[in-house]
C-alpha cells in the first residue's frame, strides 16, 4: 500500500496561537484512518490543512509540507479548487444545499464542467448507490434535499463528494449529529467506501476508531503523540498519554 | 397582609395605568384611521377614468394626471436599474471579498448614517451635481434618488447575505467550487428573499419621495415614452400633489393623487410581505 497524502513538519497558527505542532505523519491509500484526541487537540485543524480549507481563515499560517501523490499541495501551481476534487470533504453537521437532491448531487460534476443530462443522470444515480441511499430517494431526486432526516441528509452529503470522483475523503467527525442507526449506516459505508477511496476520519468517538479505522493518529495539544495500526494503538499504546486517553483518564 | 391596603393601592395603580395605555392606543389607531378615511374619502370619488387617462389642457380647463403616473413610472425602472447593480455588487464585495473588517465597518456606518439623512440635502446636492449638468429632468431625479436608495439596497442586501449558513459555502469549497461560483449558486439564490425585498421598500420610497425631486426633476405634466421623459422635465405624483393643492389650489386633484399614492403604498407593503412569506416557504420547503 502506497502512501496517498503525508505531512512533514507541520505548523500551523491562528493568529498568534499555534494550533499544529510539527506534525509528521504518512496515510495509506485505500484505508481508513482516523484522528482522535480531545476537543481543542488539532485534529479537525489538520484535517482541513488536507484540502486547504483552512485558506478560508484570514488569520491562519502554516509552515511545513503537506503532499498528496508526492505534490506540495501548497506550491504556487497547485489549483487548490482541483485539490478539493481529488481531495472532498464531510462535515460534522450534514449541509446539503437548499435545492433538490438531484441538484445537490450534480453541483460539483457541474462545477468542474459536465453539463450533458444523460451523463449527469448517470453520475447522480452512481453516487447516491455509492453513498447506500439510492433506494430511499430515487423516487423525490427533484424534491428538496432539506426534507430528507438527519441521517440520510449526511449519506446525501457523502455521495455528492463522491459524485466529483475523489481520490481521499476528508470526513469531519460525520456521525456526531447524528442517531445511533444511522451512525451505523455510515459506519458501515465508510467500510465499503474504503474499497474504492482513501478515508480520513476525525471522531470523538474512540469505539468508532476501534471498529472501522485500520491506523489512528492520537492529537494532544497540537501534537501528533502516536500514530500506528489501530489495534496495537489501542492494545499497546507507546505513549503514557495516549495510554491516559484511550482509558479514559482525561479527555 | 395579601388584601391589605397595599393590594388597593397598586390595584388602583394598575387600572389607571391600563386605562391610560387603551386610551394611547386608541388615539393612536384612531389617528391612523381618521387620516386613511379622510384622505380616501376626499380622494377616490375625484379618481375618475378621465383624470388617470389624460393629460392637462389649459384649453379645455380639465387636469389629468396620466403624465404623472408615467413619470413615476419611469423614475422608479430608471432608479431601480442603475441602483440594484450597483448596491447588490456592493454588499457582495463588502460581504465576500473585502478583507478589511474594519474599513467594511466604516462603509457599512457610512451608509446607515446616509440613509437617516433628510431627503432634502439629496435635492440640494442633486441639483448641484446632475440638474446642473443635465438640466432639471427625471433623470437628473433618478440619479439623486440613486444616491439616496443605494445605502438602503446595499444594507438589506448585505444583511441577507449574512444569514445565508457558512456551512452552504464550505460545502461547496469543499467540491472545488471557485469563489464565483459559489456566490453565484449558493449565496446569492439564498439572499434573493432580501434584495427583493429591498427594492420593493425602495420602490415605496421612490413613490413617496417628493422633497429631493422638487429640486432636480422639475414639475412638467408633459405627456412621453421613457426616453424623451427621462430627458425632459417632469413631475411625479408627489410633486404633482404638491403642485396642484399649493400652486393652483385644486384640492380634489390633489386628494385624489393622495389617495392614489396611499393604495400604492399599501400595495408595495403587502407584496413585500408576500414575497418574504413565499421565500420563507421555500426555504423550509
Amino acid at each position: 500500500m502506497s502512501e496517498i497524502m503525508t505531512a512533514k513538519d507541520l505548523c500551523l497558527w491562528y493568529g498568534n496561537t499555534q494550533a499544529l505542532k510539527n506534525v509528521n505523519i504518512s496515510m495509506p491509500e485505500k484505508s481508513i484512518t482516523a484522528f482522535i484526541g480531545p476537543s481543542g487537540c488539532g485534529k479537525s485543524t489538520f484535517l482541513k490543512t488536507l484540502n486547504r480549507m483552512n485558506d478560508l481563515i484570514p488569520s491562519v499560517r502554516i509552515t511545513g509540507e503537506v503532499c498528496y501523490k508526492g505534490t506540495s499541495i501548497f506550491d504556487k501551481s497547485v489549483d487548490v479548487n482541483e485539490l478539493r476534487r481529488d481531495v472532498g470533504m464531510v462535515f460534522q453537521k450534514p449541509n446539503p444545499f437548499p435545492m433538490s437532491i438531484y441538484d445537490n448531487i450534480a453541483y460539483g460534476p457541474r462545477t468542474h464542467g459536465t453539463t450533458n443530462r444523460v451523463k449527469l443522470d448517470e453520475i447522480v444515480e452512481q453516487a447516491l448507490r455509492g453513498a447506500a441511499i439510492w433506494d430511499e430517494v430515487k423516487d423525490r431526486l427533484k424534491k428538496n434535499a432539506l426534507g430528507l432526516s438527519g441521517g440520510q441528509q449526511q449519506r446525501l452529503c457523502i455521495a455528492r463528494a463522491l459524485a466529483v470522483q475523489p481520490q481521499v475523503l476528508l470526513m469531519d467527525e460525520p456521525t456526531s449529529a447524528l442517531d445511533p442507526i444511522s451512525t451505523s449506516r455510515i459506519e458501515e459505508l465508510a467500510l465499503q467506501l474504503k474499497e474504492k477511496y482513501t478515508i480520513i476520519m476525525v471522531t470523538h468517538n474512540m469505539q468508532q476508531a476501534v471498529r472501522i479505522s485500520d491506523n489512528t493518529a492520537f492529537f494532544l495539544l497540537g501534537e501528533l503523540v502516536e500514530y500506528g495500526k489501530t489495534e496495537k494503538l489501542f492494545s499497546q499504546p507507546k505513549d503514557k498519554r495516549t495510554e491516559d486517553y484511550i482509558t479514559g483518564r482525561f479527555g | 397582609m395579601i388584601n391589605g391596603k397595599i393590594g388597593k393601592k397598586r390595584k388602583a395603580y394598575i387600572i389607571l395605568m391600563r386605562t391610560a395605555m387603551i386610551l394611547s392606543t386608541a388615539l393612536t389607531a384612531s389617528l391612523v384611521i381618521f387620516l386613511l378615511l379622510y384622505v380616501l374619502g376626499r380622494g377616490l370619488p375625484n379618481v375618475t377614468l378621465e383624470l388617470l387617462t389624460t393629460k392637462p389642457s389649459y384649453l379645455a380647463g380639465t387636469i389629468g394626471i396620466l403624465p404623472d403616473i408615467l413619470n413615476t413610472v419611469y423614475i422608479v425602472l430608471a432608479t431601480l436599474v442603475i441602483v440594484i447593480p450597483l448596491g447588490v455588487g456592493a454588499a457582495i464585495y463588502l460581504t465576500e471579498y473585502a478583507k478589511n473588517k474594519k474599513v467594511v465597518g466604516m462603509i457599512e456606518y457610512a451608509a446607515e448614517t446616509l440613509s437617516g439623512i433628510p431627503s432634502i440635502i439629496y435635492g440640494l446636492v442633486g441639483m448641484l451635481l446632475f440638474s446642473n449638468n443635465f438640466g432639471t429632468s427625471l433623470l437628473a431625479g433618478a440619479l439623486t434618488l440613486v444616491i439616496m436608495n443605494l445605502p438602503t439596497v446595499m444594507r438589506t442586501t448585505q444583511e441577507s447575505l449574512k444569514t445565508v449558513p457558512q456551512s452552504y459555502r464550505e460545502g461547496a469549497f469543499g467540491l472545488g467550487a471557485g469563489k464565483w461560483r459559489v456566490i453565484r449558486t449558493v449565496v446569492i439564490p439564498g439572499c434573493v428573499d432580501g434584495v427583493v425585498t429591498g427594492c420593493i421598500l425602495s420602490i415605496g420610497r421612490i413613490l413617496g419621495e417628493s422633497a429631493a425631486l422638487l429640486f432636480t426633476a422639475g414639475f412638467a405634466h408633459a405627456l412621453n415614452d421613457i426616453i424623451s421623459g427621462l430627458v425632459s422635465p417632469g413631475a411625479t405624483l408627489t410633486v404633482a400633489l404638491y403642485v396642484y393643492a399649493k400652486e393652483e389650489g385644486e384640492f380634489e386633484v390633489a386628494f385624489a393623487i393622495g389617495a392614489i399614492l396611499m393604495i400604492l403604498t399599501l400595495l408595495i407593503n403587502l407584496s413585500a410581505s408576500l414575497v418574504q412569506k413565499y421565500f420563507a416557504k421555500r426555504r423550509n420547503i
